[in-house]
Protein backbone atom coordinates (compact mmCIF):
# COMPACT_ATOMS: atom_id res chain seq x y z
CA UNK A 1 0.00 0.00 0.00
CA UNK A 2 2.77 2.15 0.84
CA UNK A 3 4.32 2.07 -2.65
CA UNK A 4 1.44 2.39 -4.73
CA UNK A 5 1.01 5.21 -6.65
CA UNK A 6 -1.18 7.47 -8.60
CA UNK A 7 0.03 6.43 -11.76
CA UNK A 8 -0.28 2.51 -10.57
CA UNK A 9 -3.70 3.47 -9.02
CA UNK A 10 -4.84 4.49 -13.05
CA UNK A 11 -3.35 1.71 -14.63
CA UNK A 12 -6.21 -0.63 -16.25
CA UNK A 13 -8.76 1.00 -15.52
CA UNK A 14 -9.44 2.98 -18.51
CA UNK A 15 -11.32 5.79 -19.22
CA UNK A 16 -14.83 6.58 -18.59
CA UNK A 17 -15.35 6.95 -22.66
CA UNK A 18 -18.76 8.08 -22.70
CA UNK A 19 -17.56 11.67 -21.28
CA UNK A 20 -16.43 12.61 -25.06
CA UNK A 21 -20.28 11.81 -26.78
CA UNK A 22 -21.88 13.33 -23.65
CA UNK A 23 -20.43 17.12 -24.53
CA UNK A 24 -21.22 16.42 -28.17
CA UNK A 25 -24.93 15.94 -27.38
CA UNK A 26 -24.66 19.07 -25.41
CA UNK A 27 -23.14 20.61 -28.26
CA UNK A 28 -25.76 19.08 -30.96
CA UNK A 29 -28.49 19.75 -29.51
CA UNK A 30 -27.15 23.31 -28.15
CA UNK A 31 -27.37 24.02 -31.92
CA UNK A 32 -30.53 22.68 -32.37
CA UNK A 33 -32.08 24.62 -29.61
CA UNK A 34 -30.48 27.88 -31.18
CA UNK A 35 -32.41 27.40 -33.83
CA UNK A 36 -35.87 26.21 -32.09
CA UNK A 37 -35.74 28.49 -29.36
CA UNK A 38 -36.38 31.87 -31.01
CA UNK A 39 -38.99 29.91 -33.31
CA UNK A 40 -40.14 29.00 -29.90
CA UNK A 41 -40.47 32.02 -28.13
CA UNK A 42 -41.95 33.93 -30.98
CA UNK A 43 -44.75 31.18 -32.10
CA UNK A 44 -45.93 30.44 -28.35
CA UNK A 45 -45.50 34.04 -27.43
CA UNK A 46 -48.09 35.29 -29.90
CA UNK A 47 -50.60 32.38 -29.36
CA UNK A 48 -50.67 32.65 -25.56
CA UNK A 49 -53.35 34.87 -24.29
CA UNK A 50 -56.13 33.86 -26.84
CA UNK A 51 -59.07 31.76 -25.86
CA UNK A 52 -58.99 27.91 -26.59
CA UNK A 53 -60.45 27.36 -29.74
CA UNK A 54 -58.07 29.69 -31.45
CA UNK A 55 -55.18 28.02 -29.48
CA UNK A 56 -56.06 24.58 -30.71
CA UNK A 57 -56.65 25.88 -33.90
CA UNK A 58 -53.58 27.84 -34.42
CA UNK A 59 -51.41 24.12 -33.66
CA UNK A 60 -53.47 22.16 -36.00
CA UNK A 61 -50.85 23.94 -38.16
CA UNK A 62 -47.95 22.24 -39.22
CA UNK A 63 -45.70 24.66 -39.18
CA UNK A 64 -45.85 25.81 -34.91
CA UNK A 65 -47.17 22.36 -34.18
CA UNK A 66 -44.04 21.06 -35.19
CA UNK A 67 -41.60 23.86 -33.41
CA UNK A 68 -43.21 23.36 -30.35
CA UNK A 69 -42.66 19.74 -30.15
CA UNK A 70 -39.37 19.78 -31.16
CA UNK A 71 -38.70 22.57 -28.86
CA UNK A 72 -40.09 20.24 -25.95
CA UNK A 73 -38.21 16.79 -27.50
CA UNK A 74 -34.55 18.66 -27.41
CA UNK A 75 -35.45 21.18 -25.12
CA UNK A 76 -35.77 18.20 -21.84
CA UNK A 77 -32.75 16.32 -23.60
CA UNK A 78 -30.37 19.02 -23.54
CA UNK A 79 -32.31 19.67 -19.87
CA UNK A 80 -31.15 16.28 -19.06
CA UNK A 81 -27.61 16.22 -19.98
CA UNK A 82 -27.09 19.50 -17.76
CA UNK A 83 -28.74 18.59 -14.73
CA UNK A 84 -26.81 15.82 -14.74
CA UNK A 85 -23.59 17.20 -15.05
CA UNK A 86 -24.88 19.55 -11.97
CA UNK A 87 -25.84 16.56 -9.38
CA UNK A 88 -22.13 14.76 -10.86
CA UNK A 89 -20.56 17.91 -9.94
CA UNK A 90 -22.40 18.69 -6.24
CA UNK A 91 -23.94 15.10 -5.03
CA UNK A 92 -22.69 11.99 -4.20
CA UNK A 93 -23.47 8.30 -3.83
CA UNK A 94 -26.53 7.12 -2.87
CA UNK A 95 -28.05 10.54 -3.66
CA UNK A 96 -26.65 11.34 -6.42
CA UNK A 97 -27.77 8.05 -8.41
CA UNK A 98 -30.86 8.63 -7.27
CA UNK A 99 -31.72 12.33 -8.06
CA UNK A 100 -30.42 11.04 -11.56
CA UNK A 101 -33.01 8.40 -11.91
CA UNK A 102 -35.79 10.90 -10.93
CA UNK A 103 -34.14 13.98 -13.18
CA UNK A 104 -34.25 11.13 -16.43
CA UNK A 105 -37.74 10.11 -15.32
CA UNK A 106 -38.81 14.03 -15.18
CA UNK A 107 -37.22 14.49 -18.73
CA UNK A 108 -38.51 11.85 -20.54
CA UNK A 109 -41.76 11.91 -18.95
CA UNK A 110 -42.61 15.75 -19.35
CA UNK A 111 -40.73 15.60 -23.12
CA UNK A 112 -43.04 12.50 -23.78
CA UNK A 113 -46.24 14.35 -22.89
CA UNK A 114 -45.44 17.34 -24.17
CA UNK A 115 -44.86 15.99 -27.27
CA UNK A 116 -47.87 13.50 -27.14
CA UNK A 117 -50.52 16.76 -26.24
CA UNK A 118 -49.06 18.96 -28.99
CA UNK A 119 -49.56 15.86 -32.02
CA UNK A 120 -52.79 15.62 -30.19
CA UNK A 121 -53.83 19.16 -31.09
CA UNK A 122 -52.13 18.65 -34.21
CA UNK A 123 -53.63 15.66 -35.46
CA UNK B 1 5.53 10.01 -2.23
CA UNK B 2 1.77 9.63 -3.66
CA UNK B 3 0.06 8.12 -0.29
CA UNK B 4 1.66 10.59 2.14
CA UNK B 5 -1.50 12.64 4.06
CA UNK B 6 -3.72 11.25 1.75
CA UNK B 7 -7.21 12.87 2.01
CA UNK B 8 -5.63 15.46 4.48
CA UNK B 9 -4.10 17.72 2.66
CA UNK B 10 -4.99 21.63 2.14
CA UNK B 11 -7.40 22.52 -0.42
CA UNK B 12 -6.98 25.34 -2.86
CA UNK B 13 -9.42 28.40 -2.34
CA UNK B 14 -12.91 27.82 -2.98
CA UNK B 15 -15.75 29.73 -4.37
CA UNK B 16 -16.44 31.85 -1.26
CA UNK B 17 -12.72 32.86 -1.19
CA UNK B 18 -12.14 34.60 -4.23
CA UNK B 19 -13.44 37.84 -4.97
CA UNK B 20 -16.34 37.65 -7.79
CA UNK B 21 -15.05 37.92 -11.56
CA UNK B 22 -17.15 38.81 -14.46
CA UNK B 23 -15.61 35.32 -15.79
CA UNK B 24 -17.21 33.10 -12.60
CA UNK B 25 -20.06 34.98 -12.40
CA UNK B 26 -21.38 34.83 -16.24
CA UNK B 27 -20.37 31.17 -15.84
CA UNK B 28 -22.49 30.62 -12.98
CA UNK B 29 -25.53 32.43 -14.20
CA UNK B 30 -25.34 30.39 -17.44
CA UNK B 31 -25.56 26.98 -14.98
CA UNK B 32 -28.28 29.07 -12.83
CA UNK B 33 -30.70 30.20 -15.93
CA UNK B 34 -30.48 26.37 -17.53
CA UNK B 35 -31.57 24.61 -14.70
CA UNK B 36 -34.22 27.11 -13.39
CA UNK B 37 -35.53 27.21 -17.23
CA UNK B 38 -37.14 23.67 -15.83
CA UNK B 39 -40.00 25.23 -13.76
CA UNK B 40 -41.01 26.98 -17.13
CA UNK B 41 -40.79 24.47 -19.57
CA UNK B 42 -43.05 21.99 -17.18
CA UNK B 43 -45.56 24.79 -16.95
CA UNK B 44 -45.58 24.90 -20.83
CA UNK B 45 -46.13 21.11 -20.99
CA UNK B 46 -48.56 21.52 -18.29
CA UNK B 47 -50.18 24.32 -20.69
CA UNK B 48 -49.67 21.92 -23.63
CA UNK B 49 -51.42 18.73 -21.84
CA UNK B 50 -54.77 21.01 -21.16
CA UNK B 51 -55.01 22.23 -24.28
CA UNK B 52 -54.95 18.79 -25.71
CA UNK B 53 -57.15 17.59 -22.82
CA UNK B 54 -59.84 20.12 -23.07
CA UNK B 55 -61.69 23.54 -22.63
CA UNK B 56 -61.62 23.10 -18.33
CA UNK B 57 -58.31 22.10 -18.44
CA UNK B 58 -56.98 24.40 -20.84
CA UNK B 59 -59.11 27.55 -18.87
CA UNK B 60 -57.22 25.68 -15.33
CA UNK B 61 -53.73 25.65 -16.68
CA UNK B 62 -54.19 28.58 -18.74
CA UNK B 63 -55.31 30.70 -15.72
CA UNK B 64 -52.31 30.16 -13.88
CA UNK B 65 -50.07 30.42 -16.98
CA UNK B 66 -51.23 34.13 -17.13
CA UNK B 67 -51.62 34.74 -13.42
CA UNK B 68 -49.06 37.43 -11.73
CA UNK B 69 -47.21 34.33 -10.95
CA UNK B 70 -47.05 32.40 -13.90
CA UNK B 71 -46.46 36.03 -15.94
CA UNK B 72 -43.34 36.68 -13.68
CA UNK B 73 -42.12 33.03 -13.96
CA UNK B 74 -42.35 33.30 -17.90
CA UNK B 75 -40.64 37.05 -17.46
CA UNK B 76 -37.46 35.64 -15.49
CA UNK B 77 -37.42 32.76 -17.99
CA UNK B 78 -37.19 35.22 -20.53
CA UNK B 79 -34.56 37.05 -20.02
CA UNK B 80 -32.67 33.42 -18.55
CA UNK B 81 -33.26 31.77 -22.10
CA UNK B 82 -31.92 34.57 -24.06
CA UNK B 83 -29.10 34.83 -21.50
CA UNK B 84 -28.47 31.16 -21.54
CA UNK B 85 -28.84 31.12 -25.21
CA UNK B 86 -25.84 33.64 -25.39
CA UNK B 87 -23.85 31.90 -22.95
CA UNK B 88 -24.03 29.01 -25.07
CA UNK B 89 -22.85 30.34 -28.27
CA UNK B 90 -19.76 31.59 -26.28
CA UNK B 91 -19.72 27.82 -25.20
CA UNK B 92 -19.48 27.01 -28.71
CA UNK B 93 -16.91 29.69 -29.76
CA UNK B 94 -15.21 28.53 -26.59
CA UNK B 95 -14.79 24.81 -28.11
CA UNK B 96 -13.48 26.00 -31.43
CA UNK B 97 -10.35 27.73 -29.91
CA UNK B 98 -11.34 30.99 -30.08
CA UNK B 99 -11.70 33.91 -27.34
CA UNK B 100 -10.06 32.34 -24.98
CA UNK B 101 -8.12 34.53 -23.08
CA UNK B 102 -9.53 36.44 -20.14
CA UNK B 103 -9.88 39.79 -21.67
CA UNK B 104 -12.05 38.42 -24.75
CA UNK B 105 -14.07 36.31 -22.37
CA UNK B 106 -14.97 39.07 -20.14
CA UNK B 107 -15.93 41.01 -23.29
CA UNK B 108 -18.00 38.13 -24.49
CA UNK B 109 -19.62 38.09 -20.92
CA UNK B 110 -20.24 42.13 -21.12
CA UNK B 111 -22.31 41.51 -24.34
CA UNK B 112 -24.60 38.10 -23.26
CA UNK B 113 -25.58 40.51 -20.32
CA UNK B 114 -26.16 43.65 -22.29
CA UNK B 115 -27.63 41.56 -24.98
CA UNK B 116 -30.16 39.52 -23.22
CA UNK B 117 -31.56 42.12 -21.32
CA UNK B 118 -32.59 44.15 -24.35
CA UNK B 119 -33.70 40.73 -26.20
CA UNK B 120 -35.65 40.50 -23.35
CA UNK B 121 -37.27 43.97 -23.31
CA UNK B 122 -37.72 43.44 -27.09
CA UNK B 123 -39.58 40.17 -26.25
CA UNK B 124 -41.94 42.16 -23.54
CA UNK B 125 -42.85 44.24 -26.17
CA UNK B 126 -43.57 42.80 -29.23
CA UNK B 127 -45.35 40.28 -26.84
Amino acid sequence: MGFMTDRKRAVGNGSAKSGTMAHWRMTLSSVGLLILIPLFIFTFGAILGHPFEEVVAYYTRPVPAAIAALTIAVGFMHFLGGVQILIEDYVQGLTRKALIVAMTCLSYGAAGLGVFAVLRIAL
Amino acid sequence: MADVNRGNRPLSPHLTIYRPQLTSMTSIFVRLTGNALLVAMLMIVWWFVAAAAGPEAFATADGFVRSWFGDLVLFLSTWAIWYHMFGGIRHLIWDQGYMLDVEKSETAGLIMIIVSVLMTIFTAIVL
